[in-house]
């Protein structure tokens, strides 16, 4: 599908969505309640058929965490970007796609560990690289004494 | 006798505990600082978590706060043996700042790139035969891939991490004898490839202990996010060259190896196949590279506009995403690679999955995992 027609299609069928079109590809924004259930829609359904998640990764923000998802399809060659905002950063809570693309239980796990996002039902949510006694490194706000790693 | 019959009768009973095995951090068969928790029952494997984390360097922390010209050394130390294609991930600023590279430059790029991926092939390909018993293949592969080290050496002054390709073009122009050096080294290689597949391919141990051995199927593969090799062994087109092209491959014809069986052999077959292919790109474009300049005219201070950029390039492994969020700064506000090690790594679970330990050890070399990729 052409950017054209993946954005008409996307806006007919999830129109509470934010649609819009970026400098390289088809950019989607939806709410953190919605993300499950239009992530499902956008693997099974024929037209959009994304079964593919290159990358997925998590933006730390002053006031929340974006979690980026880039969604590929490989039989009709299209690729979208999926939004998704938590709700603050105290306790930011998502709801987990490692069972629609197995690929994301990990790299679920490398946000979790980096940026603590905490992944609903994700079924072995533990640190992947450090231990437990450290922060979360990629946000902004971290200070790490011992290893000058900002200046 | 009485106690000898009764112990003979009850062995029916007798049931092996599953116990786990740390294979790592320090298993030769892992190429690096990777720990794999395997769980077993008496040889047969029934779970694998990979621990990793070892050497994970924060990268991506780092770049935080560095500029556009001083990322790019640290992308060659993620993936060391393919360390010029993680360079060229620089396409991603000059496509953000839109900025035309020289026809030169693309040119250059793709040839390091496949002399890149040949180099890194063989030295796969001399590990993979030493990790299953036969270490001959050890001196072929490392004495051939010293030629390609050699030009690199010439061209850039690194043999390692190259740091060859910068924003806006690559640092240095070739060396006179580049042209001449690269395609000694293809006749030679030519010749030599071969020999290879007499030593190793035809070999019945190495066969019977990679044939229909720990088969990913296309399905799983995309849905692991199997790139690479190893994805397009089991029919998964993920070819970034082919799909997505950039630098010079719009300009050379070239096939993507496929498979179906997905398994160890193929995925083996599939890696040697590559490096006719590389041969054949560099071929196209080693008498035809265009006069003109190395390097496009950038700004001291490199800016990128505010937005997000995605960009992916083809790497030995697979395929590696960069994507970088810019506030307008000089260093990016965020920057993440997906590299091809990480989610081809935590496929291996599923495939290992009631095969034998040793089998293991098969599959975890055609995968051909740089630890330093992963972590990062």
């Amino acid at each position: 599908m052409t950017h054209e027609e993946l954005t008409a299609y996307l806006s007919s069928r999830f129109p509470a969505a934010e649609i819009s079109q970026g400098k390289q590809y088809v950019e989607m924004t939806v709410a953190a309640s919605d993300l499950h259930s239009v992530a499902q829609q956008l693997k099974e359904a024929k037209e959009a058929a994304f079964d593919y998640m290159v990358c997925l990764s998590g933006v730390d923000y002053p006031d929340h965490i974006k979690v980026v998802y880039h969604l590929e399809s490989t039989s009709l060659q299209h690729l979208l970007v999926l939004k998704v905002k938590t709700d603050g950063r105290e306790n930011p809570v998502l709801d987990t796609l490692s069972d629609l693309w197995p690929t994301a239980e990990f790299h679920e796990r490398e946000v979790y560990d980096l940026l603590g996002v905490k992944f609903n039902n994700h079924p072995d949510l533990r640190r992947l690289f450090l231990d437990d006694t450290w922060g979360f490194p990629l946000r902004k706000d971290y200070v790490d004494d011992v290893h000058i790693v900002s200046r | 006798m009485a106690e000898l019959k009764e112990i003979i009768i009850s062995s029916d009973n007798i049931k092996t505990d599953e116990y786990l095995v740390n294979m790592g951090p320090q298993h030769p068969s892992t190429h690096g600082v990777l720990r794999l928790l395997v769980k077993l029952e008496g040889e047969i494997v029934h779970n694998v978590q990979p621990h990793v984390g070892y050497i994970h360097s924060g990268i991506e922390k780092m770049t935080e706060s560095l500029s556009y010209t001083q990322i790019p050394h640290l992308t060659d130390r993620m993936d060391y043996l393919s360390a010029h294609m993680n360079n060229e991930a620089v396409v991603c600023v000059e496509n953000a700042l839109e900025v035309e590279v020289p026809e030169r430059v693309k040119y250059i790029r793709t040839i390091m790139a496949e002399l890149q991926r040949i180099a890194s092939h063989q030295l796969w390909w001399c590990a993979t035969g030493m990790d299953l018993g036969a270490l001959t293949t050890f001196f072929y592969g490392l004495r051939d891939r010293e030629d390609i080290l050699d030009i690199f050496e010439e061209t850039c002054g690194a043999r390692l991490t190259l740091n060859y390709s910068l924003p806006g073009g690559v640092m240095f122009d070739i060396h006179p004898n580049f042209q001449n050096r690269v395609k000694t080294f293809i006749k030679k290689f030519k010749k030599i490839l071969p020999e290879y597949d007499e030593l190793l391919t035809g070999n019945v141990i190495f066969q019977e202990r990679s044939k229909g051995i720990g088969v990913l199927s296309k399905e799983d593969a995309i849905a692991f996010g199997v790139t690479g090799p190893s994805g397009r062994a089991s029919g998964f087109s993920c070819d970034v060259r082919k799909h997505q092209p950039y630098s010079a491959y719009p300009l050379v014809k070239f096939n993507e190896a496929l498979g179906t069986e997905g398994d160890t052999f193929r995925r083996y077959q599939l890696r040697i196949a590559e490096m006719w292919e590389s041969m054949s790109i560099i071929e196209q474009l080693i008498d035809n590279i265009p006069e003109g300049d190395y390097t496009a005219k950038m700004k001291g201070v490199i800016k990128l506009p505010e937005g997000e950029f995605f960009q992916r390039v083809e790497t030995a492994r697979g395929e590696l995403g960069v994507y970088i969020v810019s506030d307008g700064k000089k260093n990016p506000y965020r920057v993440k690679f997906r590299s091809p090690g990480f989610s081809n790594l935590f496929a291996i679970n599923h495939i290992a999955k009631g095969w034998k330990i040793a089998d293991l050890v098969a599959i975890m070399a055609t995968f051909d995992l740089v630890i330093p990729d992963i972590d990062r």
